[in-house]
Order: structure tokens, then C-alpha cells, then sequence
């Protein structure tokens, strides 16, 4: 579904993104961990098409479509969500109408008719019970005056309106309580089919107690430097980041002036 | 970061201004320019009763001694008065009665603005006076608000069929003397609507007039007099639109309101002139003085006003608030794009006790243009326990617009409460991304950001007219940053 090939690039002269790739197949949940800095969420931002760093080198592909060559709105209507690490407000406008322009340009792209406004209200319900968001939420203007929690709550209620094929979850798990992070957590794993994959990028391990990835992988200074099955997040927990850097050290894969 | 932005504003497609198209009917015209004769033509033509053509020369030799205002936050080319046509007229024998009698053309017109003359077609819930160059073609609904003692007609029928109402109040809100244009417009006045609500009346539907210039080199001077007798409701409408030309059209209008005591009337604007093409070229001048009075106690005026067309605006619909317990609202959309300028607000003069005025105001700038807010609060010494809340919003697309705030606040009573607040803010890129994420192209998601902070004025229009205000916001920043 998604491709990653060799992908390098960089933002005001400084590479951040040093080659990855990355596969990700139908069905599959990945999880992408990693100190800060390390170059996640620049990755994440580049798949929904905010160009924030310049691409040097590489390529993504989704479904078979090269993705540098398709606007933000188009990827999103092919299918690919992004979760957003901090959620904006846009004051005034209501969750409803926000919503329904989303739902209906992506049936528009898929050529599909509207939905009218009591078949949009019904899919909202059942979306609502879905993901356990409370309608106070949904009544109101886009994420305005929302907690932190309650934004990231409203990325999975979004989520499960617009049924993405991919979905990249941006540190959703920051700030949010422990109750919090289940409901999100189960949100997700209610979406969850053998047709659409989820990328988890997260800076802890605990959002995995919740979410059980098929995949693991750590991003160290660009690069996904490792990858293995879910045990891998346990151990980084255990371990912490140091021991990558430790291991990557003594393999000479990195050269970092503190392990020398 | 603003060369990403400006790039980002720049994605969005320019539009055509849809209302621009011209109707090649017969017009019987003056010659140009303005004197003592031509007044006096255009009462003759009018069919006035004398004290109206007194009234004209009065202003006229008034407005000969005026100069032009330049105060306001405009860049205001020279215009020269003697290069207009003060009267130009859609040639009809008599004013039509009947529907058919009406030429096709000027029904078409109509119907492409999407205003048709035809009761039948209309929501049954608006009655229109529809309003061509210098004047009135049809006005609908008359017999059945008639029914009700509703006088509801064109302002040159009110001159002739009812005199002493139109002596008793005419220029008693808006003298000729007021300033510049309101004397211009006193003296060559074409037409416009005239309403009356009788005490304890109701009105069952909207009230609306339809304004539409349509000859070239002409100016539009309509007059509007709205009377609310004791205990009565009114809400009334106005929309207005001209053709694309390269000349600048100069509109000077005015409109009264008198509101008895309990007596209500709502205003509401959605002002769409051509607003001139993306250089700059061609646009309304669109310099208008509306103002109301809460003459009795308990009495309520609100002006609701959608500004997006013209090149230039100069526009302060204000309220006196003379009866006790009075209460006046403005709430207003001014959005400029590309050239225009906009120097618009209120004048809110609290004269009666316990008297209430609320003023809203959200200016979007985009483009190159300047967009202003000039408001005033006056309290009057005898003016005990006034309330005033302002807030003044600005909102600004690209860097190279401005948004200005002149507020003005005179208070001669310490019983009074006034309050003002302000915000100017810019539509983030990252707004926009999210909205994009979310499968919502650049274009639509300024018109959902825009409207969701206009929203509050919005809601304050009658409902058919909030849909089109919605869609006008949006194609009025449609290639915003150029």
C-alpha cells in the first residue's frame, strides 16, 4: 500500500530524513518510535503533503501512485489520514459542516453522491458511538476551546468518519491520561480491517500497550536504524533509547561523539 | 513563510463578478451633468408636489457650498460631478400594474438576478421593490400588505400618493444638511422604497428592495424611509448589484428609519456593487448614509450589514437612541479584496435612559485592498445607565492588505458602561493544511474559515439571504492574494 524508498530530505540546509524506507501492507499496524528530533514527525508530514522539508532523494508510493505528484486534499480523499500531533482550531466553524465538506469531497472524488443531511447525521451517530466521543465535542466549532485530550479524541472521531486506507497517528498519545489514551487506543483498534494499515508514530511504548503493532520500528537521526516485531517496543522501554544508541554506536553505525 | 502563503492564497482561482452583465434596453436619459434645471427636470418627471422640489433646491444650494469629506481612511480619486447622468430611466409609458405589461427584458434581468418580479415565483415570504437606474419597476406583494394598512411602494409613488407622510418624516433622521452626499442625494434623489407599518402591525413577510444600476455614466441616488408605528415589526432587506465596466459609478444613497415606541425594524444589507476588476479598474463608489432613530421607548432598530462589492465604501449606519429603554444593534461583514477599500462602521448616540446599543463588526481584508472600521459611542448627559459592547474583529489574508480600527468613544454620563474589544488575526497555513488533510481543497477551506468567523453576523440575516451571504463571502475571496 505504502512505499518509502530511500526517501532524504532536509529543511533549511539541514537533512533531517537520511534515507528510509519503509513498507507497509494492508492489514498491517506499524509503530514508528524514536527520541525527539529524530526526524518522525517530519516523515509524517511529508505523507500527507505539508512540505515542510524539501525532498532531495527517494520516493513514496501509495497504492501504486507516486505521492510528490498529488496535492494534500487528493491524498487525503485517495485515503491517507494524518493525526494530527497538535490539532488546530478553526473558530466558527461547526464539526458538522467541517465534516460533512470532508465526507462529501471525498465521495465527490470517489463518484459518489452527497450524503444528505439526515443519511450524514446518521453516519455522525454511529461514528460517535463508535469511538465513545461525547456530542458536547461534536456540537461544537473545530477543535475550539478543546482540551488537549479532547482534541486527540476528535482525530479518531474524524478518523472514523472519513475511513482512511492509511492512517498516520502523529504522537497521539501526548498529553493525554491514562483513560484517555484507552478510549483513543480502542478507537483505533475498532477501525482496524484487513483492507486499511495504521502507522503509529510515538515517542513512548505505553500507547502500544493498547495498540499492539505487527511492526516496530526506531528512528535515530533520520534513519530507521532499527525494525523488529512488537517485543522490540518492550525492550526499548525496558532499555530505554541510550541502548540503541549504544548498540548502533558499537556496530559503528552511527558515529555519536558521546559513544566513542 | 509568506512567499509559501502568498503562493498558497495565489492557488485559488480567480472568479468573474457574476452580477456583471449589462441589460440593452431603451433608456430615456438626461443629458450630463447637474444645475438648477436638471433638478427641476427630475421632479417634473417625478410628478412631484412642489414642497419636494423646494426641499431639492434647498439641498442643492446647501450641497454647493459643501466640500467633500476627507476624513475617512480612503484614497478617494477626484470625481467630477458635471460628468454624471443624474437621471436615466428603463423607458416604460407608465408604470406598469400588470405583469405583463412589463418589458421581458427588464423581467429577465430580474430573473438573472434571481429576483423575479413574478409573485408567484417568489417565496411567498419576501415582497420586492425592484429598483433600475433611477426607478422603481415593480413593486410585488402590494394588495395583500395593503390589507394589513402596510404601505409598501416605491419612494416616488410615496411622494405623490402619500404627501404628509413622506413631508412628515423625510429628512427628519437624515437632514440635507448632514454632509456632503446626503445633500447631493437630497437634491437629485431618483428613487427607492417607502414603507410604513402601522401601530400594532406585524409585517408578515421580508420587505425587500433590490437596487440594480444598470446604464452606463449615470450615478444612483435612491432614498429609502422606513416608519414603524407604535408596537409594529418590520424586517427589511437590501441587495444591490451593477454591471462590469471600466468607469467608476458613484451611488449615494440614503436611508431613514424611525422607529416608534415598542416598534422594531431590522435592516439588513448584502451589498454586492461591482467592486471594479483585480488592477483596480472600474467599481462602485458606494457612499451611502443610513441612519435610524428609536424615537419612542422600548424601541429596537438593528442594522445587519454583508459588504462585498463596491471600489469604494463609505457607509456608517448609525442609530439615535432617543427613546428611553431604547436598544440599536450593528452587526457587520465588510470583506475587501484586491483594490477596494472600505472605510465602514456606526454611530451609536445614546440620548434616552437604560438605552442599549451592541456593535459587531468583522473586517476581512485580502488582496491589496484596505479595510476600516470607524465607529463612534456617544453618550449624552441625560443618557443614565447607557450600555454600549463593541468588539471590532479584523481578519487578514496575505501581507500586503491592511486592516485599520478607529473607534471613538465620547461618554458624558458616569452611569454608563462602555466596552470595547478588538482582535486582529491572519488565516493560518495551518488552518488551511488541516483543512486540505481533511480532502477540502485551499478555495473551499478560506470560504469555511471565513464564514466560521463571520458566522455571527451571518446568523443575524433572515435565513435565504444567509445562504447567499455565505456563497457571496466566499466568491468575494476567490484569487484573494494576487
Amino acid at each position: 500500500m505504502l512505499s518509502i524508498k530511500n526517501l532524504r530530505a532536509e529543511i533549511d540546509g539541514k537533512e533531517i530524513l537520511k534515507g528510509i524506507d519503509l513498507e507497509v501492507h494492508a492489514g498491517e499496524v506499524h509503530a514508528i518510535m524514536g527520541p525527539n528530533g529524530s526526524g518522525k514527525s517530519t516523515l509524517a508530514m511529508l505523507l500527507a503533503g505539508r512540505e515542510l522539508a524539501n525532498v532531495i532523494e527517494g520516493s513514496i508510493t501509495f497504492m501504486d501512485r507516486d505521492l510528490f505528484t498529488i496535492s494534500p486534499e487528493d491524498r487525503a480523499k485517495m485515503g491517507i489520514f494524518l493525526g494530527f500531533q497538535y490539532p488546530v482550531e478553526i473558530p466558527g466553524v461547526s464539526m458538522v459542516n467541517f465534516l460533512k465538506a470532508a465526507l462529501n469531497e471525498k465521495r465527490k472524488y470517489l463518484g459518489l453522491d452527497p450524503l444528505s443531511a439526515s443519511d450524514f447525521l446518521k453516519v455522525m451517530r454511529e461514528k460517535k458511538a463508535l469511538v465513545e466521543i461525547d456530542s458536547r465535542l461534536t456540537n461544537r466549532s473545530v477543535n475550539e476551546g478543546f482540551s488537549g485530550g479532547e482534541k486527540k479524541k476528535n482525530e479518531i472521531f474524524q478518523m472514523a468518519m472519513l475511513e482512511p486506507k492509511l492512517a498516520i497517528l502523529d504522537e497521539t498519545d501526548s498529553g493525554l491520561d491514562i483513560d484517555a489514551l484507552r478510549i483513543v487506543a480502542k478507537g483505533v483498534n475498532k477501525l482496524k480491517t484487513s483492507e486499511n494499515a495504521t502507522v503509529v508514530i510515538t515517542h513512548y511504548q505505553r500507547l502500544l500497550d493498547y495498540i499492539i503493532p505487527d511492526y516496530v520500528h526506531v528512528m535515530y537521526d533520520g534513519k530507521i536504524v532499527k525494525s523488529d516485531g512488537k517485543e522490540l517496543a518492550q525492550e526499548l522501554e525496558e532499555k530505554g533509547y541510550e541502548w540503541i544508541k549504544e548498540e548502533l554506536a558499537m556496530n559503528g553505525i552511527i558515529q555519536d561523539k558521546n559513544y566513542k | 513563510m509568506s512567499s509559501d502563503q502568498d503562493k498558497l492564497l495565489n492557488e485559488v482561482t480567480q472568479s468573474d463578478y457574476k452580477y456583471g452583465f449589462y441589460t440593452d434596453v431603451d433608456i430615456d436619459s438626461f443629458p450630463k451633468g447637474l444645475n438648477e434645471d436638471v433638478i427641476r427636470k427630475i421632479s417634473e418627471k417625478k410628478g412631484e408636489p412642489e414642497f419636494m422640489l423646494e426641499f431639492r433646491l434647498k439641498a442643492y444650494r446647501h450641497w454647493l457650498t459643501m466640500k467633500m469629506p476627507q476624513w475617512a481612511h480612503l484614497t478617494i480619486p477626484e470625481i467630477n460631478y458635471q460628468d454624471i447622468i443624474y437621471y436615466a430611466a428603463p423607458k416604460q409609458k407608465v408604470r406598469p400594474e400588470n405583469l405583463d405589461d412589463i418589458d421581458p427584458e427588464l423581467k429577465a434581468t430580474f430573473d438573472k438576478l434571481g429576483i423575479p418580479l413574478d409573485e408567484q415565483k417568489r417565496l411567498t415570504g419576501v415582497a420586492v421593490d425592484a429598483v433600475m437606474d433611477s426607478v422603481s419597476v415593480k413593486t410585488t406583494f402590494k394588495e395583500t400588505l395593503a390589507e394589513l394598512g402596510i404601505i409598501f411602494c416605491s419612494f416616488s409613488e410615496a411622494v405623490r400618493e402619500h404627501p404628509d407622510l413622506v413631508k412628515k418624516y423625510m429628512g427628519t433622521v437624515v437632514p440635507y444638511s448632514d454632509n456632503f452626499f446626503a445633500a447631493l442625494n437630497s437634491a437629485v434623489f431618483s428613487d427607492g422604497s417607502f414603507c410604513f407599518i402601522p401601530k400594532g402591525v406585524r409585517c408578515p413577510m421580508e420587505l425587500s428592495t433590490y437596487f440594480r444600476i444598470n446604464a452606463a455614466s449615470t450615478g444612483q441616488f435612491e432614498r429609502t424611509l422606513i416608519v414603524a408605528e407604535e408596537d409594529s415589526y418590520v424586517s427589511y432587506l437590501e441587495g444591490c448589484t451593477a454591471p462590469m465596466r471600466d468607469e467608476n459609478q458613484l451611488h449615494a444613497a440614503i436611508v431613514e428609519i424611525v422607529a416608534m415606541q415598542n416598534a422594531e425594524v431590522k435592516y439588513s444589507t448584502v451589498q454586492n456593487w461591482y467592486p471594479g476588476n483585480k488592477d483596480g479598474k472600474g467599481g462602485i463608489y458606494n457612499f451611502v448614509t443610513k441612519r435610524g432613530i428609536c424615537k419612542g421607548d422600548h424601541s429596537k432598530i438593528s442594522w445587519t450589514q454583508v459588504e462585498t462589492g463596491s471600489a469604494i465604501t463609505w457607509k456608517y449606519p448609525s442609530c439615535i437612541l432617543r427613546g428611553n429603554y431604547s436598544t440599536a444593534e450593528f452587526y457587520s461583514v465588510a470583506v475587501t479584496n484586491n483594490h477596494q477599500q472600505a472605510d465602514t462602521g456606526t454611530k451609536m448616540i445614546h440620548v434616552g435612559k437604560n438605552t442599549k446599543s451592541t456593535i459587531v463588526s468583522k473586517g476581512i481584508s485580502a488582496g491589496k485592498s484596505n479595510n476600516s472600521y470607524r465607529g463612534l459611542v456617544k453618550v449624552l448627559k441625560k443618557a443614565g445607565n447607557a450600555r454600549n459592547f463593541s468588539q471590532c474583529d479584523s481578519l487578514l489574508l496575505g501581507d500586503r492588505c491592511g486592516a485599520h480600527t478607529f473607534p471613538y468613544i465620547e461618554v458624558d454620563n458616569k452611569t454608563a458602561i462602555v466596552e470595547h474589544e478588538a482582535t486582529t488575526s491572519k488565516i493560518g497555513e495551518d488552518q488551511i493544511f488541516y483543512c486540505n488533510q481533511r480532502g477540502i481543497s485551499t478555495e473551499d477551506a478560506i470560504g469555511l474559515i471565513v464564514n466560521g468567523y463571520a458566522r455571527e453576523v451571518i446568523n443575524k440575516l433572515p435565513m435565504e439571504f444567509a445562504v447567499e451571504a455565505q456563497k457571496l463571502l466566499q466568491i468575494s475571496l476567490e484569487g484573494s492574494v494576487g
